[in-house]
């Protein structure tokens, strides 16, 4: 699989050499929709990309890099840097009314790589229009809405990424559609697809773990259970006040049966998620998240598991400046913070009366410098507090982190 | 370079720095924390330590790395929240022996309850006509000073016939060794029988027995010296290796020993003398001493772990009708109470003391000493408030 991601890359990249000797092939950027009508759910459309001169074929990306310095407790492992992912799109336009557009992540310095989109789009009508291949699960904003240089943030949000297993993407088929109407815009997806295994309770973060499922590279050939994951999105936009997104996703998460032998009942899944983003007259923009997610633990198994989880952040962005910085027109630094809280384990301990705590609680704020849309430099000072199972004193970390993130 | 800007630039770097150093949270006291290595490890100690903590705290166990099919906890640390004391979540249920000719349940799945199980098995039950107890994990600290006395001294502590009349015997468990403990050089064995120190009933030997046994009973991990599946009964494959296993062994061995708080606080001392008035230390021995040890930080040293490794009768309050080894069903092992006071950080904000964690504080705990520890008990009652609470706070500076 890498060796065939690889030759694509090193395909391309020589398609752009050659292309940058002829002057007719040269890059040119494909203008963004500034219509406003674009919705969280509409992130894979909603890209910066190039175009080589008259081909049918679009190309993007972005890169994150960063360095660390985290302390725990008065322990520190020092300073680190980090190249968390290099991500390439392509989209192409194979007839009028159909698309294709992927998504390929390099992960850690290409220790992973990923297919997180990869979908043939069909458009039949704006209400009806059909999409299949690897998709990118609608639930929360932040799955479909992940890019880096689209966040004041060097860490994603916790609860984005440990309860909804952003990036959550599986072989799945589906329908979206969407209405604009004056001011007012509603959307929808609904698909069917691939989804989780049984170590989301058998992993080694001891406990509850959805992002467990991701290590089973199967899913993207077949289903562990059979069961499709089931998994809707509507959200409605004024385009002068807010956009609100509510989203579900269930599945079956075990084996219930092998070879026609029946092993256990069909153990669900839910999540229900709610986002939220507005900006307000002070240019203040609010970006926010919360999820709820429950699962059929069997009760014979350790409490250790959460049945149920729940978390969310809210990102806080104030622009301070604007205008010409360093030269660049059109920069802006912002000032921001993001509060986020999760429980992996929302309950009582059976044995005695009290609440199994596991959870934390982190703030981040954050300045960031934009010397285009594109790309983002920021420093963040990000503090947490951890509790474990039984509600022990806090663990503290805290540290600062300093990097970029662009789109190219 | 413009001595200026030089200036200004490491004006901002010690700024920087600065403020790395203030806005870090800062590591607690040594005093107020219960995991952390003996002083005077060599390089080598500390690397085999480091892998121990690794194995003993990170290491979480799965279905693929043989966790069950039942077990009660997923990991060591897992009940020894900063290797401190458990409580009623992970408290370990054994059942099966009233006396000492030893456990009629063992082909029903004694000694020990397996009250988890993987999704698909069934965890176990007591069996009808088995009595059990309920043993809340204890800290680990200091564990390797208290593997160091000798058999000569916890003999010199005994007094079984009560000789000296104060209502004190104190007699130590003798057990039967498993085939992979070997006794020590100096051991005093009694009938083929060798003292055992460690646990509420002080049946296990010495920090390989424990460890082993709680790899096989508490999370259902096979090994060379344990080899037989906890579900099935049968001999598997080991599936923790031989290193690991004396990783963990020398981890607990190299544990520090709990530091004590504000011990010139006066209120401190007068509540130790008042430990002391009433008895306490009979049993609560606050001077041990270890014999010699390949590892020097804990050779030769005098230590204040507050026990004499002996059982005494607590009375029928206490007795739940289950024993182990030679110990008889109301008869426990002194408990050492180093670290009682940072009991609270690994239960949970709370206190679960005693055996199975029925007293939920100090006082109680005390009140709810029977049979030899009465007399001291009658006499805590007769104490004014002021020197209870004296005490207490002695009690909760260990």
């Amino acid at each position: 699989m890498k060796k065939y991601l690889y030759t694509l890359f090193l395909f391309l990249a020589s398609q752009t050499i050659y292309a940058q000797s002829d002057s007719s092939f040269f890059f040119s950027r494909i203008k963004q929709d500034s219509t406003k009508l674009k919705l969280n759910m509409d992130a894979v459309y909603n890209r910066p990309f190039l175009q080589m001169g008259k081909l049918p074929v679009a190309l993007g990306g972005y890169l994150e890099a960063n360095s660390s310095y985290f302390t725990t407790d008065g322990i520190s492992e020092g300073l680190s840097f980090q190249l968390p992912r290099l991500t390439m799109f392509m989209s192409a336009s194979i007839r009028q009314r159909i698309k294709f557009m992927t998504e390929i992540e390099f992960e850690e310095g290409g220790k992973e790589i990923n297919i997180e989109f990869a979908a043939l789009d069909i458009e039949l009508n704006p209400l009806f229009n059909l999409r299949g291949g690897v998709i990118m699960n609608p639930i929360g904003s932040f799955n479909q809405n992940h890019d880096g240089p689209k966040w004041e943030f060097v860490s994603r949000p916790i609860s984005s990424t440990t309860i909804i297993p952003s990036t959550w993407s599986n072989v799945g088929f589906g329908l979206f559609g969407k209405y604009a109407r004056k001011n007012w815009v509603w959307a929808y997806e609904a698909y069917l697809s691939n989804g989780f295994d049984d170590k989301i309770i058998n992993n080694k973060e001891n406990r509850t773990w959805f992002p467990a499922s991701k290590a089973n590279s199967e899913r993207f050939e077949e289903s562990f259970n059979g069961v499709p994951l089931k998994t809707v999105k509507m959200a409605v936009k004024h385009r002068k006040v807010a956009e609100v997104g509510i989203s579900w996703m269930n599945g079956v998460y075990n084996k219930f049966q092998d070879d026609g032998i029946v092993l256990d009942k069909r153990r669900h899944l839910n999540f229900i998620a709610v986002d939220i983003n507005t900006t307000l007259p002070t240019k203040t923009s609010l970006n926010g998240e919360w999820v709820w997610a429950s699962v059929d633990v069997p009760k014979t198994f350790s409490q250790q598991f959460g049945k149920r989880q729940q978390g969310g952040f809210l990102d806080i962005v104030q622009p301070i400046i604007k205008g010409r910085i360093l030269g660049w027109s059109e920069s802006v630094i912002n000032l921001s913070t993001r509060l986020e809280y999760v429980d992996y384990n929302v309950g009582k301990f059976q044995e005695i009366d009290a609440n199994i705590a596991d959870h934390l609680y982190a703030t981040t704020a954050s300045i960031s410098f934009r010397p285009s849309q594109q790309t983002v430099i920021r420093a963040n000072y990000r503090y947490e507090w951890r509790r474990d199972l039984l509600g022990n004193p806090a663990a503290r970390t805290a540290g600062f982190q300093l990097g970029f993130s662009t789109y190219f | 370079m413009n001595i200026r800007l030089l200036s200004l630039k490491c004006l901002i770097a010690g700024l920087v720095l600065f403020s790395c150093d203030q806005i870090s949270p800062k590591a607690p006291e040594e005093d107020q924390i219960l995991d952390g290595p003996v002083n005077d490890l060599t390089s080598d100690q500390k690397i085999r330590f480091l892998a121990g903590d690794a194995a003993f705290n990170t290491e979480i166990f799965t279905s693929e790395t043989g966790l069950g099919s039942v077990f009660v906890a997923t990991s060591c640390g897992g009940c020894h929240a900063g290797d401190g004391k458990g409580t009623p979540f992970t408290t370990l249920t054994r059942f099966g022996q009233t006396d000492e000719t030893g456990n009629k349940f063992l082909h029903m799945g004694g000694p020990q309850l397996q009250n988890r199980a993987l999704p698909g098995f069934m965890p176990e039950t007591i069996p009808d006509g088995a009595t059990f107890s309920k043993f809340t994990p204890p800290a680990n600290t200091g564990l390797g000073f208290i593997e160091l006395v000798s058999d000569e001294d916890i003999l010199a502590m005994a007094d079984p016939d009560d000789k000296d009349g104060d209502g004190i015997s104190g007699v130590p468990n003798y057990g039967t060794l498993p085939d992979f403990v070997t006794p020590y050089a100096h051991a005093m064995p009694k009938n083929g029988k060798y003292i055992h120190r460690f646990g509420k009933k002080a049946a296990a030997y010495n920090l390989l027995h424990q460890t082993v046994n709680a790899y096989s009973q508490d999370i259902g991990i096979s090994s060379t010296f344990s080899p037989y599946d906890v579900y099935q009964g049968h001999e598997i494959d080991p599936e923790v290796s031989n290193l690991t296993i004396q990783n963990v062994v020398f981890y607990l061995e190299t544990l520090k020993a709990p530091i004590q708080r504000n011990q010139t606080d006066p209120i401190v001392q007068q509540g130790k003398q008042t430990f002391i008035n009433i008895g306490c230390q009979s049993c609560h021995r606050e001077n041990l001493k270890t014999g010699s040890s390949p590892v020097s930080a804990l050779s030769n040293k005098t230590f204040h772990p507050f026990t004499d490794l002996l059982l005494h009768d607590m009375g029928s309050g206490l007795d739940d009708g289950y024993t182990e080894g030679s110990a008889k069903t109301a008869e426990w092992r002194t408990p050492p109470l180093w670290g009682l006071g940072l009991s609270p950080d690994s239960q949970g904000g709370q206190y679960y003391l005693m055996h199975d964690g029925r007293a939920r504080s100090i006082r109680q705990a005390i009140q709810m000493h029977g049979g030899e520890g009465q007399a001291s008990n009658n006499k805590f009652e007769k104490l004014t408030e002021t020197d209870k609470n004296k005490l207490i706070t002695f009690l909760e500076s260990l």
